[in-house]
């Protein structure tokens, strides 16, 4: 039994390939961890069928279309929060982003594998609430606005990145599933994701302008016409400076 | 009969290159801890150097300065004369560390796919299961494995990238005696063919077999480096064993004798010198049996080397 490893001329190095398999692998490696596959892909689209499409009725119509959007925003967080803050502490925790450093990872390969994780989940989302709105809640939607708010669900999960990278850097593996539900489900009810502004207390919808969750799901509205008035430009910027403040505290956390 | 040729791109190299890893007279301190106090370190290709030293010597601190995790207060560590952040200086390394994080959920041959690639010219997964001994693990998942088969995965994970620098810190801890064997026989492959190797170990016995260099660290100095026939020349002594109606009060108060206890009804007595003490042994008792001398070992030297160092350090 001869085994003969001899110089091969090497191919060319490419390293995009481990940017994409990163991200592949990051996607896959949370797939099959129940814990966050299952409440992260269900728990949108229960809600919705319960609030959007049961308790809207036959003639929901307009409210079936508006929770569509907001769960949307509200389902794009939990991967975006979960999957960075709980899996980035564990790394942490458990000497995984130690190796990682140690092997010649590229700069922000992790980074861009947990954005594009995220990302992909949105997709999936998104696309699982679109196709429960079509199908049981007679939802119509030309399909350029439904691309759009696709669109903006995907790119819409990066302040809430940033902000589940910074969490990760503070809390360990155990504490961070606690935080970042802290974090998310307070804030989804206090933007209006669960059910429109309208119905909850004035004083929920004067603070709600502090959470970006609130200017994700007002650039979501903007699409099906039942936005605040805000201007676009407005929500981006907030949303981009989320991004920013917390990208900066997170990256201190983790130079230090 | 099993042989193996592996190639290592780019290792034709001499001493007048810059070491494949250096420490240059490193001083880091945490808070109040100086876990390093002026280290020097050099690794050549087709060397293999194993840093020894108690729990706490500085052994993590001064591998963590090799992969550029860690800063140094003073001195400088280097990768084939460049810092070790650098991605040129890394792509030649591969890394085994004591606590690894690897996800449960993903298959080795996924976890073999995705650092593979991180390096320009890895290893066929044919030759990273064959060195590593993986056997029939591809399709598992990592965190269905035994502890023993996730080190071995650990190894195949570092040896991957065909790496011309070898970081193993702690590398067959829980494994057992064969794997341990098997896994020993693939870092020599690995030596021979150009690889430099950074051991560090608990097993004595593990550098050795393996190392050609020691270097003993004890609370942030180098306090011993050598060969390992010369660290253990550190300690002359030997060690007598024998069953004998003599009582360890009695040997213990002949001369070159330094200390003799008794051991599951063994004399043990450890001599300066062996021969004088084992012909007074016999002519106290020619009816003493299982005589055995031996001379005393890495472990020996070791514990020899680091007391010497903390008596030095109280006076």
């Amino acid at each position: 039994m001869n085994t003969v490893i001899a110089a091969r001329t090497p191919s060319p190095f490419s390293p995009l390939r481990c940017y994409w398999l990163e991200a592949k692998y990051e996607f896959l490696r949370l797939l099959r961890t129940p814990a966050f596959a299952l409440p992260a892909l269900t728990f949108p689209v229960l809600f919705y069928l319960l609030f959007g499409v049961l308790l809207a009725g036959p003639r929901g119509g307009g409210a079936s279309t508006y929770l569509l959007v907001t769960y949307g925003v509200f389902g794009i967080m939990g991967p975006a929060l979960f999957g960075f803050g709980v899996a980035m502490a564990l790394d942490r925790e458990l000497g995984l982003l130690k190796l990682k450093r140690a092997m010649p990872v590229p700069p922000g390969a992790m980074l861009m594998a947990k954005t594009l994780m995220a990302m992909m989940f949105g997709v999936i989302i998104t696309a699982m609430l679109m196709g429960v709105a079509l199908a049981l809640a007679s939802v119509q939607l030309a399909p350029g606005k439904l691309a759009l708010l696709a669109l903006i669900n995907v790119l819409g999960v990066l302040p809430f990145c940033a902000i589940g990278l910074y969490i990760g850097t503070l809390v360990g593996g155990q504490g961070a599933a606690a935080v970042v539900n802290l974090v998310y489900l307070p804030m989804a009810f206090l933007s209006g994701l669960w059910m429109p502004l309208s119905m909850l207390p004035e004083v929920v919808s004067r603070f709600a302008p502090l959470w970006p969750a609130y200017h994700l799901s007002q650039i979501a509205l903007k699409v099906i016409d039942a936005d605040a008035g805000g201007s676009l430009s407005m929500h981006v910027v907030v949303l981009l400076v989320f991004t920013a403040v917390f990208l900066f505290l997170a990256r201190r956390r983790l130079s230090s | 009969m099993l042989c193996r040729i592996v190639h290592y791109r780019g290792t034709h190299m001499t001493l007048l290159d810059p070491p494949l890893a250096q420490l240059q007279g490193v001083h880091k301190t945490y808070g109040k801890v100086k876990a390093l106090d002026g280290v020097d370190l050099q690794l050549h290709a087709g060397q293999l150097l194993a840093l020894l030293g108690p729990n706490g010597a500085g052994k993590t601190t001064a591998i963590g300065l090799l992969l550029g995790m860690t800063g140094a207060d003073a001195g400088s560590a280097t990768l084939s004369g460049l810092p070790p952040q650098t991605l040129a200086a890394r792509r030649h390394v591969g890394v085994m560390l004591q606590s690894a994080g690897i996800p449960d959920t993903l298959k080795v041959c996924e976890l073999l796919d995705l650092t593979r690639s991180y390096y320009a010219d890895p290893l066929s997964v044919a030759d990273c299961v064959a060195l590593a001994g993986l056997g029939n693990l591809l399709s598992r998942r990592y965190g269905k494995l035994s502890g023993g088969q996730q080190r071995r995965v650990q190894f195949a994970m570092a040896i991957c990238g065909r790496p011309r620098l070898l970081f193993l810190d702690e590398p067959t801890t829980g494994l057992d005696i064969e794997a341990r064997q098997g896994l020993w026989k693939a870092i020599r492959e690995l030596v021979a063919s150009g690889c430099a190797v950074l051991l560090t170990t608990h097993y004595l016995e593990e550098a050795e077999a393996l190392a050609d260099q020691v270097a003993v660290l004890h609370h942030g100095r180098i306090v011993a480096a050598g060969s390992v026939a010369q660290i253990r020349a550190h300690v002359s002594q030997r060690r007598i064993r024998c069953i004998t109606s003599l009582t360890p009060q009695e040997v213990a108060a002949w001369p070159q004798v330094r200390s003799a206890r008794l051991d599951q009804g063994t004399l043990e007595v450890i001599a300066d010198v062996a021969e004088p003490v084992v012909l007074q042994l016999l002519s106290h008792d020619p009816h003493l049996g299982n005589l055995e001398v031996q001379r005393a070992g890495l472990a020996e030297a070791f514990i020899e080397i680091t007391r010497d160092a903390t008596l030095q350090e109280a006076a």
